[in-house]
């Protein structure tokens, strides 16, 4: 043994001696100090409450400059893709309707456009189906940038937004309530057109909360733009310009907020948006009060597409809602019980009472569901979060050999790294919530 | 592609239908023949143009739903990319990530990825296809041309185990770090367990009758 001050104090002079001034404790506590900067690395999340769901974000900070930040995922991963190559092609509707579930009537368009695509019926389905699509997207755009607002707010510790942006979201749940049977998670489009027609009188419900909502989202307008303390916590925060949006595929909001027009519903539309007066909302200033900007522009240009649908829904009343070829379709509407679901009653008697072809159709769609040309598609949508895009392949069979979505959450969060290193980490917060991740889309 | 026997994809037991004897085969997807139609062919010439090793880079081309697909060879996948994005006639400014799909039946071209392009600047689609066998399961990142590939590649290389060679961080991004196995290829099992209800017992999704 090397030299040991303690030893004569303590009699073990044989075999080893473990003691503070050991290993190599003596060159570390001399390198203590040498740099001059203080570097703590921080793990915030994935249960904190500024990130916006299960989002782990690992922070390099040099004091309260964040230097490096990475997101760390997967907190929510429930294996959806996996999942829906064991079920019908209608199943998987079910499945994808709850990846992105602030924004599930958007998924399972863009799910069922693909699938449609694979089936080659694009243009076969009816005007009424389409109307209703595009009417429940919007209002699903509404209830999604309400919870950006408030959730934004909160994090951001402005607590009277979410009061607001919660209530008028509540209205547009309501109205999916009405329309659906559900007010999250709908599973409502469905390959071929919507699982069921709207109910007369909802129409008139549809209008009357767009009134009112016009009225209301003035609370948080008139709360939020312009606001002193809202514009320092938002304004050049989070910045992030046209090139790189571009590199690295930022879409939606935040391309929008970089000055892009670019907006799948004006530049690539589909199920009629082409028929709709509506304008795409840009700002220039590549920040997160300018996505703000946006996201609030776009709840009026939704208000004006869901009354242009009302009129159209109002025009087509009675047509159907449902692909014509019966062996895609629903074989019954669902919404007729007396409790309001189960199947309606004149197909039940027909099936159980009057024609066994008719009972064996129903099965056979029921249980096995219909054939898919085998092949691949890719279809998009724009979602409140940017491009929706749906990978669907088929081989054949009544099952998805693949369904992949190409999810804007998941995608729009790489750019975290780019919008907050070299900036202060209370911008952090800021940053992602101007992002609007959702984890369950992210994680899938 | 793929064939099928019988009607309703029971095996084991025996044909009572007579639908038994029924063979399908799926569709071929072999290249398609010009004119290809919409701007499929200003891409395609486009493309040529651009880069005269187009015949050896470009497996296939092919047209299905109104969708074209460029089937590139590995080798040649960066510079093909390179060439989509920085060509003013081209300008494929996104990629919309990568997406794998598993083909055990296809000897030698197991693993394929697809790769969803983007013009903003002509408003078009186009789909890169790249498949590699299963063995050799290599195919380069094009994290340097879309830096927006990153995540995309690492979810790809997670479930389905395709390595992208020259990604600076080719880790696990979904699943937990020290996961065995990658979930979404067609070998690796749903899961899952019988559940008894009432009496009768009704078997995990994997387990199920599947209709063919």
């Amino acid at each position: 043994m090397t030299f040991d001050p303690y030893a004569s104090s303590r009699e073990t002079t044989e075999g080893r001696v473990y003691s503070v001034t050991g290993g190599d404790w003596d060159e570390l506590s001399t390198e203590i100090g040498a740099t001059k900067e203080e570097r703590v690395v921080v793990n915030m999340g994935p249960q904190h409450p500024s990130t916006h769901g299960v989002l782990r974000l690992i922070l390099e900070l040099e004091g309260e400059t964040v230097t490096e930040a990475r997101c760390a995922i997967g907190y929510l991963h429930t294996g959806i893709e996996k999942n829906t190559e064991y079920r019908t092609w209608t199943q998987g509707v079910t499945y994808v309707t709850r990846m992105d579930y602030l924004a599930p009537i958007f998924n399972e368009t863009a799910y069922c456009l693909s699938t449609e695509k694979l089936l080659g019926i694009t243009d076969q389905i009816p005007e009424r189906a389409q109307v209703i699509r595009v009417m429940m997207m919007e209002l699903n755009r509404i209830s999604s940038h309400m919870v950006a607002f408030g959730t934004g707010g909160l994090e951001l510790g402005a607590l009277t937004p979410i009061f607001f942006a919660f209530r008028d979201r509540e209205t547009v749940l309501d109205l999916f309530e009405e329309i659906s049977g559900l007010r999250m998670n709908m599973a409502y489009i469905r390959p071929g057109g919507v699982a069921q027609d709207v109910p007369q009188d909802s129409v008139d419900h549809i209008r009357q909360a767009c009134r009112d909502m016009r009225k209301s989202f003035k609370d948080n307008e008139t709360l939020l733009v312009g606001n002193s303390i809202w514009m320092k916590r938002t304004k050049d925060i989070g910045y992030l310009d046209l090139a790189g949006c571009l590199t690295l595929g930022v879409t939606g909001p935040i391309l929008r907020a970089a000055g892009m027009p670019w907006d799948l519903r004006k530049s690539q539309p589909y199920s009629g948006y082409e028929n709709y007066k509506f304008d795409v909302i840009t700002t220039d200033t590549c920040d997160a009060y300018g996505r703000f900007l946006v996201r609030l522009g776009e709840l009026e240009q939704s208000l004006r597409i869901i009354e242009q649908c009302c009129d159209n829904l109002d025009k087509l009343n009675g047509a159907p809602v449902m692909v014509a070829d019966k062996k895609i379709a629903w074989p019954a509407q669902l919404s007729v019980g007396a409790d309001g679901i189960g199947n309606s009653l004149p197909h039940i008697r027909e099936i159980m009472g009057e024609s066994m072809e008719a009972l064996i159709h129903h099965f056979k769609i029921v249980t096995e569901g219909f054939r898919v040309p085998a092949g691949q598609a890719y279809a998009a949508v724009e979602s409140p979060r940017g491009e929706t895009g749906v990978h669907t392949v088929s081989d054949g069979g009544t099952r998805p050999y693949r369904v992949h979505f190409r999810e804007p959450s998941f995608n729009n969060l790489q750019s975290t790294a780019a919008m907050c290193e070299g900036g202060m980490v209370a911008d952090v917060i800021s940053a992602v919530a101007s992002i609007d991740p959702v984890m369950g889309g992210v994680d899938r | 592609m793929s064939q099928d026997d019988g009607m309703f994809g029971v095996q084991g037991t025996g044909d009572t239908s007579g639908f038994g004897g029924l063979v399908r085969t799926g569709a071929s997807t072999g290249s398609a023949e010009r004119p290809y139609g919409s701007y499929f062919d200003d891409v395609a010439d486009d493309l040529e143009r651009a880069y005269p090793e187009f015949n050896e880079a470009i497996e296939s081309v092919v047209i299905q739903n109104g969708e074209l697909t460029l089937h590139v060879k590995r080798e040649k996948l960066v510079e093909v990319a390179k060439i989509l994005r920085d060509n003013p006639k081209l300008s494929f400014e996104m990629c919309l990530g990568v997406s794998g799909v598993h083909y055990p039946d296809q000897t030698g071209r197991e693993l394929h990825a697809v790769y969803p392009l983007l013009s903003l600047t002509h408003n078009r689609r186009i789909r890169l296809e790249v498949s590699v066998p299963d063995a050799d399961s290599h195919i380069p990142s094009l994290v340097e041309v879309w830096a927006g590939n990153n995540w995309h590649e690492r979810e790809t290389f997670d479930m389905f185990g395709i390595i992208f060679d020259g990604h600076a961080g080719l880790t696990r991004i979904l699943m937990p770090d020290d996961w065995a196995g990658h979930p979404q290829r067609k070998d690796y099992p749903l899961g899952g367990i019988p559940v008894e209800f009432q009496g009768a017992t009704i078997p995990a999704p994997s387990e199920r009758r599947s209709y063919r």
